[in-house]
């Protein structure tokens, strides 16, 4: 119960940020659909953003005095959100790409460089 | 008994969603039901945007990234699924070596997250906020214009120099993004030299397998 | 009514749930209330445009009890999932779109400061969660397991990711005139007679209210954009497989969504719930006269609003049942070729016009840059909710 009634601090966003970053790197790691590694790159991006949103509000921790520049961690979160928008139509466009010439977006196939 | 902290209970809620949400796109095989669960963490995630006061940040996460860079993922899905629902098998030793990997990092991170006793919360609720008090959107802008209106009363001229705004980051990201569309284009557009032997050599392989 | 509430209730968080549970229904009921609403004048704009009557039996002269009775046929459609389907994604799409169309309303201020969240970036969230229904739309179409729900998906994808961008920049036109995302404060900012709204503002705005017309209309797949249901080419495009309660939810998130562009053209553009003539000022029915002047003056805002609404919605079938159907690649080039452009010109036209003619509407609201931007821990929906704990 005192979950519902103490205030959040910056500890809980670190820890809901924690878990979607290590979700994101897992499924980075284990799907072999080209699609999924980049849904899994998503997931990792927003762990991220999410540490930064948290970071920028002062009133999420017990001494707000040396924080106070709130407008970085939204800054930063935005241009992180527009980046993931360019990087995922870049990818895209190589994956259909693959796509044209393999017939298949599994990332294994993609070995042709290996020497 | 202590008055429900409704900030609590909203953000305990957001991040439950978020999280089963992630754990879900990991552990699901198709790809479009992964593409659903990545719908809800990233509709969680601007939730907890919002929840953290920070609004127009979290509009943005909305707009483009559950409502563009979705959509342009299932888009992507649609277009390369030769059966109608693709699934790709991994093999238990990836997914043990895997597993290992995240959980490790997921280790260290959490170690830190509550490593400083400082971030585990507010010594009283925190303060109430006000409607006003949380528009965002024009500071942000102004501050993308190269003027930092949070910092004007900053006694420090070094300081304030240092933190002139983001006028260039913004510049750059905006050349940028002209970039990686025109790239974008080239990249996946039909027809190249070459491509018709290649496209005999896809539809054998599509007519094998 | 929360502090109403408090009184008689012990645990007051109960009070709080009933509170905003409440505000929910209230705010449920507006939507599929239209719904019922639209549905009806639908079919009778139709019969009047086709030069025949329309529903005229059922429940009496005007066919009114024509809704309902499509209602209970609906929900006793049996209830078919194709066999090649996705079932449980084919089950859950129609909600993805309903919520996204519904959860619009939430920073929709239907009168002076009547809005469920009050959010500083509204317009820009009204736009993001309209952006989010056609989600609901690729997976139904995907998850049919059919051809030409998936071709209606497609069709679905590439329209609203190429609409939204004209539409965002129609919609970043009156909020860069007013100098706020805030949707009350750009009401408000637009009192008086009708020569102060937005639409009336300068050349640009007139123009970019048109350009706005046509992406909306295009963005909630209305015809003559209603390429991912054209019937002719594409059976039922992404409605093919679905019947029943879940069809009705995508017919309810489509009237929905028409709703929000409307209740959002009418505040941008026409001045929200100010009417046309400042009668409101007339009678002293103002906030600063005291609670029960400000509640009746709200009342008629709401009016206004509800009319400005209908009178779009109306609009939207008008042109339905009017022009043809356009091809895909017609529907691409109105976008790429037309729309966007004129919107970009639009915007750098209003641009330079707020240069060269300052004052006007946008001389109180220079402070906005000024104001002290702090974000703070608390989060907007608590601080209606517990303001009094």
């Amino acid at each position: 119960m005192s979950l519902f009634t103490q205030p959040i601090g910056l500890t809980h966003y670190l820890v809901v940020g924690a878990i979607l970053f290590a979700a994101g790197v897992v499924c980075m790691v284990t799907k072999r659909n080209a699609i999924g590694v980049l849904m899994g790159i998503e997931l990792v991006l927003n762990g991220a953003n999410l540490n930064f949103v948290a970071f920028a509000n002062p009133a999420l921790r017990a001494d707000p005095g040396r924080a106070v520049a709130w407008m970085d961690g939204h800054m930063i979160a935005l241009f992180v959100i527009v980046l993931a928008a360019a990087e995922a139509a870049v990818a895209l466009a190589i994956v259909l790409s693959f796509y044209h010439n393999h017939a298949s977006v599994d990332v294994d196939e993609a070995d042709e460089l290996k020497g | 008994m202590n008055p429900i902290n409704w900030h609590s209970c909203f953000f305990l809620l957001a991040a439950a969603v978020a999280c089963a949400a992630a754990l879900g796109v990991v552990a699901s095989k198709n790809v479009v039901r992964m593409a659903v669960f990545l719908l809800h963490a990233l509709g969680a995630v601007a939730g907890l945007f919002f929840l953290a006061g920070a609004d127009f940040v979290g509009a943005m996460q909305l707009m483009i990234y559950v409502g563009g860079t979705l959509v342009l993922i299932a888009f992507g899905v649609m277009l390369t699924a030769r059966r109608p629902f693709l699934s790709m098998d991994t093999k238990l030793a990836q997914w043990i070596a895997g597993t290992l990997v995240g959980g490790c990092l997921l280790a260290v991170l959490l170690r830190s997250a509550l490593s400083v006793d400082d971030w585990a919360g507010p010594v009283s609720a925190a303060p109430r906020a006000q409607a006003e008090d949380l528009a965002t959107a024009a500071p942000l802008g102004m501050g993308m214009l190269g003027v930092r209106v949070d910092r004007l009363d900053e006694p420090e001229a070094a300081r304030r120099e240092g933190m002139s705004g983001y006028l260039l980051p913004f510049e750059i990201i905006s050349v940028h993004l002209l970039v990686v569309l025109i790239g974008a284009a080239y990249l996946a557009r039909s027809t190249r030299p070459g491509e018709a032997r290649l496209r005999e050599n896809v539809e054998d392989k599509i007519n094998a397998g | 009514m929360t502090t109403f509430l408090l009184q008689w209730l012990n645990p007051p968080w109960l009070a709080y749930a009933l509170a905003a549970l409440v505000h929910c229904g209230l705010l449920l009921a507006l939507v599929v209330g239209s719904v019922a609403v639209c549905n009806w004048a639908e079919r009778k704009i139709a019969g009047r445009v086709q030069d025949r009557l329309g529903p005229a039996r059922v429940g009496g002269r005007f066919g009114w009890l024509q809704s309902p009775a499509d209602g209970l046929k609906l929900l006793c459609k049996e209830d078919l999932i194709p066999a090649d389907a996705d079932s449980l994604l084919f089950r859950f799409a129609p909600y993805i779109s309903l919520g996204a169309s519904f959860a619009a309303f939430v920073a929709i201020p239907l009168s002076n400061d009547w809005v469920a969240q009050r959010l500083d970036a509204a317009a820009f969230f009204v736009l993001a969660v309209a952006g989010l229904e056609v989600f609901g739309v690729i997976l139904g179409g995907y998850a049919s397991g059919s051809k030409w729900s998936l071709f209606g998906a497609m069709r679905e994808a590439a329209q609203v990711v190429s609409y939204e961008v004209p539409l965002g920049l129609c919609v970043l036109v009156p909020v860069m005139v007013a100098g706020t995302m805030n949707l009350v404060k750009i009401g408000n900012m637009q009192e008086g007679w009708f020569t102060n709204w937005l639409i009336f503002h300068d050349p640009f705005t007139f123009i970019t209210f048109w350009v706005y017309l046509t992406c909306a209309v295009a963005s909630v797949n209305r015809a003559p954009f209603d390429l991912a249901e054209a019937e002719s080419e594409l059976v039922a495009g992404f409605l093919t497989e679905y019947s029943g309660f879940r069809w009705s939810a995508f017919f309810m998130a489509e009237y929905g969504s028409m709703l929000a562009v409307s209740f959002l053209a009418a505040i941008l553009f026409f001045g929200g719930w100010n009417g046309p003539v400042p009668i409101a000022r007339w009678f002293g029915l103002m906030q600063e006269n005291g609670p029960l002047a400000g509640y009746l003056g709200n009342l008629l805002g709401l009016a206004n609003m509800l009319a400005k609404g209908s009178l779009g919605i109306v609009v939207m079938m008008w042109i339905r049942w009017t022009l043809p159907r356009l091809r895909i690649d017609q529907v691409l080039t109105t976008c790429l070729k037309y729309c966007i452009p004129l919107a970009a010109a639009t915007f750098v036209g209003a641009m330079a016009w707020t240069f060269v003619a300052r004052g006007g509407l946008n001389a109180g609201n220079d402070d906005a840059t000024t104001r002290p931007g702090v974000a703070t821990g608390g989060v907007q929906g608590e601080v209606a909710m517990t303001k009094s704990q």
